[in-house]
C-alpha cells in the first residue's frame, strides 16, 4: 500500500491536532457552562453522552452533547451545520424565480407553505398583489401543507414515545395530501408552485374534488388517532410535566408557532398580521396553557381541525378569474401567450434573463408555518437578484430553547422533548 | 406608518437624540437606523415600552454593503405581541473595528442569531456569552456570506478527516 500521508497538510502531532479540532472545542463550551454538581464519586456520576447527528428521534441531523449527572441531564449544548447548504448564499447568486425551488428543500415537510412564504416577501418588495383566486390557492395548499407537516410531527412524537402505529396511520393520510399535491402542483413533493403575481398552474375542478374527498374522510382519520392516543397511559405518563417553558422564558428564547401558543401565548401570523385572505375567514387560534410537551401536542392536533375548517371555507368562497396578475415586467405572461405573441415572447425572455428588478430597498415578511414564524428579509439594490436574502426559520429559533426545555430531565425524555418541538433541520440549517 | 410606530419613532427620538441617526419607511417596514454604541439600550428601551413593548426578537442578521465605506450592517427585527407591530432596528459596523455590543442581555433569543451572524460575516458581538461558530466547523478560516468569498467556496478550506 503506498502511504497517503502526504496527501494531508495536516503536519501536527496528534494530541495537538485533538487539541484543536471541534470536538475538544464544543466539549468546552459544555463543560464551562456554570452547573453546580454535587459528586458522591465524580467517576461515576459525570458523564457526557454524544447524540446524533445520525440519530433516529433527532429527527434528522442535530446532534446534542448531554452532561449527565447518573440519568439526570445537567447541561446540554446543540449542534447545527451538517445539513448546512448556504442558501442565503445560492440566493444571492441567482434570479428571485430561481430561488422558488431552493425553498422546497426548507423545511421540506410542507414545502408549498415555504413558496407561499418566499413569494410574499418577494411581492411585498415589488408591490404587486396577486388576484383574489391566486390567493385563495395559496391558502388552500398552504394549510394543505400545514396538516401533512403536524401529521409527521404528530406520528413521529408519538412513534418516539413508543406508540408505533400513528405514525403509520399519520403518513397514510400524507400520503393522500400528496396526492392533491400531485394533482394541483404536478410534483408530490419539490412542488415550487408560486409565482411572482400568482401560482404555477390553475386548479381544476379535480383537485377540487379531490381535497374535498380527502377533509370528508380526514376529521374520523384524526378521531381514530385521538381516540388510540389521548386514552393512552403510557403516552401521556411520558409527555405531561415533561419539558416545561413557561410563557415568559418562551417569548425571551424567541420561540414562535405551536410551540409559543402551548405556553398559551395566542400569537399567530395569521391573525396578528395577516397575509393572503385570512381575515376573510373564520378560525380560532389554539392555545394551551401548560407549556409542556403534551400541551404543543393538543396544540397541533387541535390546529389540524382548524386547518379543516380554513379549507372549508376557501373552497367555499374560492372565487373564479385569473391565477396569475396581468403586470408586464414583473409578473410571467401565460405559456401559450408565450408561444403566439411577440410582446409576451420578448417579455418572458427580459424576466428570465434579466430578472424582475425591484426597487431599491429592504423588506421583511413573514408567515405562520407550521414551525412558526418563517419569515424572509431581502435586500434589494434594483438588480434581477436579492443582494442579501436572510431566512429567519422558526426551527433554528424553537431549537435554541432545548437547552431549557431538557434540563433536569432524563435522557429518555429527550426524545419526548424533541419530538413535540418538532425541528426540522433542512429549516434550522439552511 | 402605523399610528402606534409613529408614537414610538417620536418617544424613540427624544429619548436617545443622539443616537438615532436615520428613520426611513418602505413598504410599511419602519427601519431605525442608529449608533452602534447604543444598540443594546435602545433595544432594552423597546422591550421596556410600557404602552407598546417589543417582547418578541424575530431575527439579527448582517448584511454586507461591500461598496459603502462602513462595509457591514446589523439588523433586529423586533415585534411586539400586545400591538402586532414590528419595527426594524440597524447598525453600521465598519470593516476596521467588527464589533457590536449583544443584546442577549436584553433578549435571551438572540444568542443564535448573533452566532450565526459571527459564523457568516465574522462580526464579534462584546459580551457574548458564547461567540462561537454556529453552523461552520469550529476551525474554519473563512467568513462565507462575505461578497468576497465565492460562491464555489475555497477548495481545501475544509480539512478532510485522516483516514
Amino acid at each position: 500500500m503506498p502511504n497517503s500521508d502526504h496527501l494531508y497538510e495536516d503536519t501536527l502531532p496528534l494530541d495537538e491536532a485533538v487539541k484543536q479540532t471541534n470536538r475538544s472545542r464544543i466539549l468546552k463550551a459544555l463543560l464551562d457552562q456554570d452547573t453546580t454538581v454535587a459528586f458522591d464519586d465524580p467517576l461515576e456520576n459525570d458523564m457526557i453522552l454524544n447524540m446524533g447527528p445520525s440519530h433516529p428521534a433527532t429527527h434528522g441531523v442535530l446532534r446534542l452533547l448531554l452532561r449527565l449527572d447518573g440519568e439526570t441531564i445537567i447541561a446540554v449544548v446543540p449542534e447545527l451545520g451538517y445539513l448546512h447548504r448556504g442558501f442565503e448564499k445560492i440566493a444571492e447568486n441567482g434570479s428571485y424565480h430561481e430561488f422558488i425551488t431552493h425553498t422546497d428543500r426548507l423545511d421540506y415537510l410542507q414545502p408549498v407553505a415555504n413558496n407561499v412564504g418566499y413569494i410574499l416577501a418577494v411581492e411585498k418588495l415589488l408591490g404587486v398583489e396577486a388576484p383574489p383566486r391566486a390567493q385563495y390557492i395559496r391558502l388552500i395548499a398552504a394549510e394543505l401543507a400545514r396538516i401533512s407537516s403536524h401529521l409527521v410531527a404528530l406520528g413521529t412524537m408519538a412513534m418516539d414515545v413508543g406508540a408505533m402505529t400513528i405514525l403509520l396511520w399519520a403518513f397514510r393520510e400524507r400520503e393522500k395530501l400528496h396526492d392533491i399535491f400531485d394533482l394541483l402542483t404536478g410534483a408530490r413533493f419539490t412542488t415550487s408552485y408560486t409565482r411572482i403575481g400568482g401560482v404555477a398552474r390553475n386548479m381544476t375542478d379535480e383537485t377540487v374534488a379531490a381535497i374535498k374527498a380527502f377533509l370528508e374522510q380526514f376529521p374520523n382519520r384524526l378521531d381514530e388517532c385521538e381516540r388510540l392516543i389521548n386514552r393512552n397511559r403510557i403516552f401521556f405518563d411520558r409527555c405531561r410535566g415533561v419539558g416545561v417553558i413557561d410563557a415568559e422564558t418562551a417569548i425571551a428564547m424567541g420561540l414562535t408557532g405551536p410551540n409559543l401558543r402551548g405556553s398559551g401565548v395566542p400569537m399567530d401570523l395569521r391573525r396578528d398580521n395577516p397575509y393572503l385572505v385570512y381575515d376573510q375567514l373564520d378560525f380560532d387560534v389554539i392555545t394551551e396553557s401548560e407549556g409542556d410537551s403534551l400541551a404543543r401536542y393538543y396544540v397541533r392536533l387541535r390546529e389540524m381541525r382548524e386547518s379543516v375548517k380554513l379549507v372549508h371555507q376557501a373552497l367555499e368562497k374560492l372565487p373564479s378569474g385569473p391565477f396569475r396578475a396581468h403586470e408586464p415586467k414583473k409578473v410571467l405572461p401565460p405559456k401559450e401567450r408565450i408561444y403566439t405573441r411577440m410582446e409576451e415572447l420578448i417579455m418572458d425572455f427580459m424576466i428570465i434573463n434579466k430578472g424582475v428588478n425591484p426597487p431599491v430597498g429592504e423588506c421583511y415578511h413573514a408567515i405562520e408555518s407550521s414551525k412558526g414564524e418563517l419569515g424572509f428579509y431581502i435586500v434589494s439594490k434594483g438588480e434581477g437578484r436579492p443582494w442579501r436574502l436572510k431566512i429567519r426559520s422558526p426551527s433554528f429559533c424553537n431549537l435554541q430553547a432545548l437547552p431549557i426545555l431538557l434540563k433536569g430531565h432524563l435522557v429518555a425524555d429527550v426524545v419526548a422533548i424533541i419530538g413535540s418541538i418538532d425541528p426540522v433541520m433542512g429549516e434550522a440549517d439552511k | 406608518m402605523d399610528e402606534m410606530l409613529e408614537k414610538v419613532v417620536v418617544k424613540l427620538r427624544e429619548d436617545f437624540a443622539d443616537a438615532i441617526l436615520d428613520v426611513s419607511e418602505f413598504r410599511g417596514d419602519i427601519t431605525v437606523l442608529v449608533r452602534r454604541d447604543k444598540i443594546a439600550e435602545i433595544t432594552k428601551f423597546l422591550r421596556d415600552l410600557p404602552d407598546c413593548p417589543f417582547n418578541l426578537i424575530e431575527d439579527v442578521c448582517g448584511v454586507d454593503r461591500l461598496e459603502r465605506k462602513e462595509r457591514f450592517e446589523v439588523v433586529y427585527h423586533l415585534f411586539s405581541l400586545e400591538k402586532k407591530v414590528r419595527i426594524c432596528l440597524k447598525v453600521r459596523v465598519d470593516e476596521a473595528e467588527l464589533r457590536v455590543p449583544t443584546v442577549t442581555g436584553v433578549f435571551p433569543g438572540a444568542n443564535w442569531h448573533e452566532r450565526e451572524t459571527y459564523d457568516m460575516y465574522g462580526i464579534v458581538f462584546d459580551g457574548h456569552p458564547d461567540m462561537r461558530r454556529v453552523y461552520m466547523p469550529e476551525d474554519y478560516e473563512h467568513f462565507p456570506m462575505r461578497k468576497d468569498f465565492p460562491l464555489l467556496g475555497i477548495p481545501g478550506s475544509i480539512k478532510l478527516p485522516r483516514q
